[in-house]
């Protein structure tokens, strides 16, 4: 790589633009290589941004080794993930060692400040004993390397909560566009159409790709974050934290994740989403006090429950479009 | 003595994640300080000793912050060894994007927030760019997407450094930054010691108190834009 001017790199690895964009560098002449360009910048120049030549030389080259690490693992499979106990908050130890496959969705109950968020960092941190509750993580049932906790592309957990907001200044069309260009997709275009489709299908009320994604509604905004974070990111573990209320269709939005493949815990304490899942994590003070696998009837429940559901919606959709309940028996 | 520097934007969440951090290494039982360097007035000081823990302040009024801290801080590790700290902590804000406390051979720290938009990494310069570890706070108020938009543009920025991300309300996080934080360089002094890169200068009429705008009092290193 070292051989190769700008004008060859640029041909290889679009990306070697951002280096220059990053280190607010412009590039007149692109038949030189990146290390004559850089010992070419004049002094003044550097001294202004806070660079040097040496320094600069070796970011480029960690930028190059980083982004191709991006691009070149694009999938993060994750078959298995097991949970071994370690100790509440009172140092008793904890029950069990669980083990979550591929597709299941798990849910996790417990008050506020009972835990979760606990568990869930030492999910995401891939604890090894080395940290307060003393839990271990196998993936695959072996210890994951330590690289993984500093990867950009092994981050195990994405995230969804009821407090997330969009913040950035753009449209849709164009957050998604720079989401997949941040994941190296190779045809972003279709990549877009399917997140927003996908979006809109689980939204109460559509949207269109350029709507700015900051004027989106909160069950918008979530939908479109179960579909992005569904279809483009590289996490195999989903972490849902309370988004009951989010006005979205809860079923296919799960249906949706686990059809990705990911692995999907929720906290909640939404029946229909508690019992769509295989197990529950009860977690109290601090620690993982029972896991309670739904049972049949339990199962029976919850085909109840979508039911209620079902009639909830559809008021809410006739109420919705400015129609009257007068007529439903 | 263990001593790092701690930077980044107002607000970014530098004294959230510190405590948090700190709260994870209470039970270790060090004796940890912090050095606070703000410009006009600070309430950090207070909020330390809240958590019980030692805290000193330096405000740097009409000086340049940086130029203020790289002036003292020499003088606050020898501080913190004659009082037996095992771990000191300088956390200053980099007011301007030029700015750096980050010395060569001490573990150099730089805070940011998601809410700070895509295009930031970008513009923050040494401060960022020259740290071995970012910390990224505020991620549970923003999309999963954004924030991983922000650390590959973090990641472009400083492709060396290690990015945590640390949750300042609620600790997610902060035991990676407590073991970095237990881990820092060891120093004995930092005379002799030398900076990342070299601070923002100034020597002009306005450094030293004028305040009359016009080209005739316009002395000293004075750099004009070019308009036409």
């Amino acid at each position: 790589m070292k051989k190769l001017t700008i004008a060859e790199l640029r041909a290889t690895y679009p990306y070697v633009d951002d280096f220059f964009d990053v280190n607010g560098l412009v590039v007149e002449n692109d038949s030189q290589t990146v290390a004559e360009y850089i010992y070419n910048l004049p002094y003044l120049f550097l001294e202004n941004m806070g660079l040097e030549h040496e320094s600069l030389i070796k970011h480029f080259r960690a930028f190059m080794s980083s982004m191709q690490g991006l691009d070149k693992s694009q999938v993060f499979a994750v078959d298995s993930l097991t949970i071994i106990g370690g100790t509440d908050k009172s140092g008793q130890r904890e029950q069990t060692e669980v083990t979550i496959e591929r597709g299941e969705i798990i849910c996790i109950v417990g008050p506020t400040g009972s835990g979760k968020s606990r568990l869930l960092a030492d999910i995401e941190w891939m604890a090894q004993n080395d940290t307060p509750t003393g839990r271990r993580i196998l993936i695959n049932n072996v210890v994951p390397p330590e690289s993984w906790r500093f990867s950009l592309n092994h981050q195990l957990v994405a995230q969804l909560s009821q407090n997330m907001n969009f913040v950035m200044d753009v449209s849709v069309k164009d957050f998604v566009r720079l989401h997949a260009y941040s994941r190296m997709v190779r045809k972003p275009e279709k990549k877009i159409d399917d997140v927003i489709s996908c979006a809109n299908e689980l939204a109460g009320e559509t949207f269109d790709p350029s709507t700015p994604l900051t004027s989106l509604s909160g069950g918008q905004s979530r939908a479109l974050m179960v579909a992005d974070t569904a279809l483009l990111s590289a996490s195999p573990i989903v972490l849902i934290d309370e988004i009951e209320n989010a006005g979205i269709n809860r079923i296919k939005a799960m249906r949706l994740l686990v059809d990705q493949n990911k692995i999907v815990l929720i906290a909640t304490h939404d029946p229909l989403l508690a019992l769509s899942g295989n197990k529950r994590i009860v977690v109290k003070n601090g620690g993982i006090n029972q896991v309670i696998k739904t049972s049949k009837v339990e199962k029976m429940h919850l085909e109840k429950i979508i039911g209620l559901d079902k009639v909830l919606t559809e008021y809410r959709e006739r109420i919705r479009n400015g129609e009257t309940l007068q007529h439903i028996l | 003595m263990r001593f790092l520097t701690v930077s980044g934007p107002p607000s970014s969440g530098k004294t959230s994640v510190i405590l948090k951090a700190l709260e994870v290494l209470k039970p270790k039982a060090l004796k940890v300080g912090v050095m606070k360097f703000d410009c006009l007035a600070t309430n950090d000081d207070r909020l330390y000793a809240a958590h019980g823990i030692d805290s000193k302040v330096g405000l740097s009024g009409s000086l340049c912050p940086d130029h203020y801290f790289v002036s003292n801080i020499d003088d606050c590790v020898d501080w913190g060894i004659r009082h037996g700290y095992d771990v000191l902590i300088s956390e200053s804000a980099g007011l301007c994007n030029r700015c750096s406390p980050h010395i060569k051979n001490c573990t150099a720290v730089c805070v940011i927030d998601n809410l700070m938009g895509i295009d930031t990494p970008k513009k923050i310069g040494p401060m960022l760019k020259m740290a071995d570890v970012i910390v990224i706070t505020k991620g549970d108020i923003v999309s999963q997407a954004e924030r991983e938009i922000f650390a590959l543009k973090v990641r472009q920025a400083n492709p060396l450094a290690t990015i945590l991300h640390v949750n300042g309300m609620t600790g997610q996080g902060a035991g990676q930054l407590a073991a970095i934080i237990e881990h820092a360089t060891a120093v004995e002094s930092l005379r002799g010691a030398m900076l990342r890169v070299s601070m923002p200068s100034a020597l002009c009429s306005y450094c030293l108190g004028e305040t009359q705008i016009g080209k005739e009092k316009q002395k000293g290193n004075v750099r004009k834009m070019i308009l036409d």
